[in-house]
């Protein structure tokens, strides 16, 4: 078996549970895969080849004692931003660059328990912080589709990976588009479900209130399946929301006929790449011939999304990262002169500078005399917009349009103008603001390069972004694609 | 204290709240453990932790206030007080701040002239305590123990209601008082479980403004904090009669220099850039869950000493005395319910003898050697004049020290106390015919004789002889 890697999660839990191969086998053999191909693309943080070669063999006998669980043998990765026990969990950063974690977060446990075989752990941005996985101590990532090209952030690694066929799955966490984007840009499916949906214990705290953490694979039915196991109820986040997971695989095959979806104006004015615009209004029309109905919505309030995020995420991160002091965990500066001196150049070394932007950003809109005028502001503006997409799926089930303006942008291209960058999540970021489950499907291609059509839901409506999302994959073979260094 | 000066003082009392576990997290609360012993990975802010609601700590504050008369937010929120400091692990302290579970609260103190008077309780709002640097026994180095981060406490703060040290002592015991009545705190100042600051400052009589305040920190017992509001009133009149201006301060309390000293100014003072905080939910209380908190309420010690005045007809102050810690009175109230005599008899013993004892050997009721039933046995012996009560005394000396009930200890000491009429005539007559030139200058009218010949019998009979008695037959075998 060579062709390991050109199938989805479904296709090898199929050959897995037919016996046609191994978990050990399969696992070998993805490992030769990213040891041979992941130089090109600095996709991983840390390879865990051993426990993943170990956890195989657990797998293997597992499902001989007739005891497998619904992932049972199969390799994923985790973005580097999921604490798991007995590995480091960098977040990306030179802060935790010793940083071995004690514990599993609640998303690696629930995985682990379902049989999965970690592989590693994804390159990011630093501490999820970027839009083009530039902002990582370990380097920026690389596009598979285009190796000048970046892949997306900050689930760029995660993006990277199931682009280049290194895994069929890859967790992700979302704060304002950071698995949607990245996901688009690499021709991948990213979900980031309702806040709340899944635990954020032992994920590592960018922005809390917006914070998600959700799954990258080439298919929505994979999706729909590693979803399945990470969603639920976990009494160590109190945020999480203690519903029922509805059986998101049964809910994918029903057909969309009579589906209606919301069209925002606004999204097709000033900014959108042409070609990009294009190839959404065409995605839009495939779902129309699956008989869904278009309807034209408002969100008024949207070009206020930007501005409200990069108040509202900066001031919980200048808050998320005070932990990092040099003190129990982490970077410590050495022969630091006294207490001051040991936080300053601790934190000074430790953090990159998108960190440390968005640190003083938040400190800056949190401080005496210009909370009112900036928090307490951001606050309201995002209450407005999530009252404007409430009105709006009155009327409509879903809400289409494109997850970025255009596709891949090179690397080092907005680097330096974060203004720029920040821009890039123009789509993505009122879903966050919101709370809404969302994601990004590849829908086609602009100059080689893929782009995702951006679907929005209603609380707790992944199983119907899912489901659109799958019918469509069913007529369309963009996510078949794959880049040509790693065919 | 100078004349044409008000003093005004504000107090903020942390109290830790008695439960088993930490506010945010599972960890045990438990006094004295080894350092670092019982900090999980959530008290030591690790990444990616999160805090979880000990839902005890909203009933807890509930119920004081209830006690306070206070009103309970039905939604209170939960806020991060941002700031470095190596014994705050998460860099942020979980707070309250616009939202705090209890507002407009109230306490009754007796003023100086014996007035009853209000103080008003601005809020209480729940929070996590931080945990110790230790910097002893350390060479060059500082250590942090963090069994206490994560500790729930309850802070409550006063209106500038208060107007002399001892106005806010007396305060800061009702509050004391309180809370273990509610039973949500332990109350011991020694190991930090009732801490409080105060908030001094003073204006010349009859202005209306306040003066600028400093605020005392390290305020850890009854007596120095008396001490220290007394001291930084001084500082501050002399400070102002010198032609000086107070600044706005927080001060440390030296109880061994005797002084308090500058910490920081008000411009060195943080900006702790106080935020909900998006971890937890907003705390929502409904109207069963305070109905609940106010029917599982103790009696509260107002209540009780004005039923033990008009119940037990008890003198005023010992009422008072009684009901200062609810195992006290309960002790009492044992103890009045088995014994036949009257009930001050009771309080008069538990007052005495017992505190006494209590106080020589640094005891709490709770620990007394002496159960308030053996108590009673003691009590009834002498309301049924099976010895009197100097010997019951002597008994309550021996019970105390473990020689047994007092039934026993009459018994093997053989301090039963004598009523045989003729038994006491012997003795009468054998003292009479023993000092007969003393009988006879009583005889020639000395009437005041009569306490020598008491002591000859009592002596003679080892103290047992019923007093009443001996008094009867001595003044009948002397007339003759």
């Amino acid at each position: 078996m060579t062709d390991f890697h050109t199938q989805t999660l479904a296709e090898l839990s199929r050959g897995l549970e037919n016996g046609d191969f191994t978990s050990l086998q399969l696992t070998e053999a993805l490992l030769q895969r990213i040891s041979a191909h992941n130089d090109k693309l600095n996709a991983f943080i840390t390879i865990t080849a051993d426990e993943a070669l170990a956890a195989a063999v657990r797998a293997d006998a597992a499902r001989a004692g007739g005891s497998a669980g619904v992932l049972n043998g199969l390799p994923i990765i985790h973005k580097d931003i999921f604490c798991t026990r007995g590995v480091k969990t960098s977040c990306g950063s030179k802060m935790l660059d010793n940083f071995i974690s004690p514990y599993d977060a609640t998303v690696v446990a629930k995985l682990q328990q379902a049989g999965a075989v970690v592989l590693g752990k994804a390159n990011m941005d630093e501490f999820a912080m970027g839009s083009s996985n530039e902002t990582s101590f370990y380097g920026a990532v690389k596009n598979p589709w285009d190796l000048e090209c970046s892949p997306g952030g900050s689930s760029g690694g995660s993006s990277a990976a199931v682009a280049a066929r290194f895994a069929p799955a890859a967790t992700g966490t979302d704060t304002g588009g950071s698995i949607r984007q990245p996901a688009a840009l690499t021709g991948t499916v990213g979900i980031k479900p309702t806040y709340g949906r899944v635990s954020r214990y032992g994920m590592i705290a960018f922005a809390s209130s917006l914070d998600q953490a959700g799954v990258i694979t080439r298919s929505a039915e994979d999706a729909a399946c590693m979803l399945g196991v990470m969603a639920g109820f976990d009494e160590r986040d109190s945020t999480s929301i203690d519903q029922p997971v509805p059986d998101y695989t049964a809910a994918i095959g029903k057909s969309i006929k009579g589906l209606r979806v919301g069209i925002v104006r606004q999204h097709f004015d000033v900014g959108l790449e042409a070609e990009t615009g294009a190839r959404v209004k065409d995605a839009i029309a495939m779902l129309e011939s699956l008989g869904a109905t278009t309807v034209e919505v408002d969100l008024p309030n949207l070009d206020l999304s930007v501005p409200a995020y990069y108040v509202v995420a900066p001031a919980e991160c200048s808050s998320n990262l005070s932990r990092f002091d040099g003190v129990r965990f982490g970077h410590r500066a050495e022969n630091a002169e006294d207490l001051l001196d040991l936080y300053c150049r601790s934190r000074g070394e430790g953090f990159g500078d998108e960190v440390k932007r968005r640190i003083l950003t938040g400190a800056y809109v949190l401080s005496a005399g210009y909370y009112d005028a900036y928090y307490l502001k951001a606050q309201q503006v995002r209450q407005l917009i999530a009252d404007d997409f409430k009105r709006a799926f009155a009327d409509v089930d879903v809400i289409a349009g494109p997850t970025t303006p255009a596709p891949a942008f090179k690397l080092g291209d907005k680097f330096n103008d974060p203004i720029t960058m920040y821009l890039n999540d123009v789509y993505t970021i009122g879903a966050n603001l919101a709370g809404l489950p969302a994601m990004s499907v590849p829908c086609g291609f602009v100059k080689d390069l893929p782009v995702g059509l951006h679907l929005v839901g209603s609380h707790f409506s992944e199983a119907t972004l899912l489901q659109c999302a799958h019918q469509y994959q069913q007529q369309t073979e963009f996510h078949q694609a794959c880049p040509e260094d790693f065919q | 204290m100078s004349a044409g000066w008000e003093v005004v003082i504000g107090l903020e009392i942390h109290t830790q709240l008695a439960t088993k576990s930490k506010i945010f997290s599972g960890a045990s609360t438990a006094y004295g453990s080894e350092p670092n012993t019982q900090a999980c990975l959530v008290d030591l802010g690790y990444p990616g932790v999160l805090p979880v609601l000990n839902k005890e700590v909203v009933r807890m504050a509930t119920m004081f206030g209830l006690a306070v008369n206070a009103t309970v937010a039905r939604r209170s929120v939960f806020a991060r007080k941002n700031y470095f400091y190596p014994d705050l692990p998460k860099g942020y302290q979980i707070s309250q701040m616009e939202l705090p579970i209890v507002e407009h609260g109230e306490m009754f103190i007796t003023d100086a002239d014996g007035n009853e008077k209000r103080i008003g309780i601005t809020r209480a709002h729940l929070e996590e305590d931080a945990g110790k640097s230790i910097h002893e026994g350390l060479d060059a180095s500082s250590g942090i123990d963090l069994n206490r981060a994560g500790t729930p406490l309850l802070e409550i703060v006063s209106e500038p209601d208060l107007r002399s040290a001892k106005e806010a002592v007396a305060y800061l015991r009702k509050i004391h008082t309180i809370v273990r009545y509610l039973g949500i705190s332990d109350g011991n100042m020694q190991e930090g479980s009732f801490r409080c600051d105060a908030n001094v400052s003073v204006r010349p009589m009859g202005q209306k403004e306040l003066g600028t305040r400093a605020e005392l920190k390290n305020l850890n017992s009854f007596r120095f904090i008396e001490k220290a509001i007394n001291l930084e009133v001084e500082r501050q009149i002399d400070l102002i009669e010198d032609g000086g201006t107070v600044a706005q301060e927080t001060r440390l309390y030296d109880s061994d220099k005797h002084e308090t000293r500058s910490m920081r100014s008000k411009e060195e003072a943080n900006d702790y850039r106080y935020f909900p905080d998006p971890d937890l939910l907003p705390v929502e209380i409904s109207d069963e869950f305070i109905a609940a908190a106010r029917a599982a309420l103790p009696e509260l010690p107002a209540a009780k000493e004005q039923r033990f005045v008009s119940a037990y007809e008890l003198r005023a102050d010992d009422a008072t005395i009684l009901t200062a810690s609810r195992a006290l009175a309960d002790y009492f109230e044992t103890l009045v319910e088995a014994t036949d005599a009257k009930p001050q008899i009771a309080a008069n013993w538990v007052i005495g003898e017992l505190s006494g004892a209590l106080n020589k050997d640094n005891k709490d009721i709770g620990d007394s050697n002496i159960s308030a039933t053996d108590l009673a046995g003691l009590v009834n012996r002498i309301h049924d004049n099976t010895i009197s009560g100097k010997i019951a005394k002597q008994v309550f000396e021996a019970m105390w020290n473990g020689k047994g009930s007092a039934d026993e200890v009459i018994e093997s000491q053989g301090l039963k106390q004598i009523t045989d009429n003729s038994a006491i005539e012997a003795v009468v007559q054998k003292v009479i015919d023993e000092n007969p030139s003393q009988v006879a200058e009583y005889r020639a009218g000395k009437d005041k004789l009569i306490g020598f010949f008491v002591g000859k019998v009592m002596q003679e009979t080892r103290g047992q002889a019923n007093p009443g008695q001996v008094n009867q037959v001595l003044k009948d075998l002397l007339k003759a």
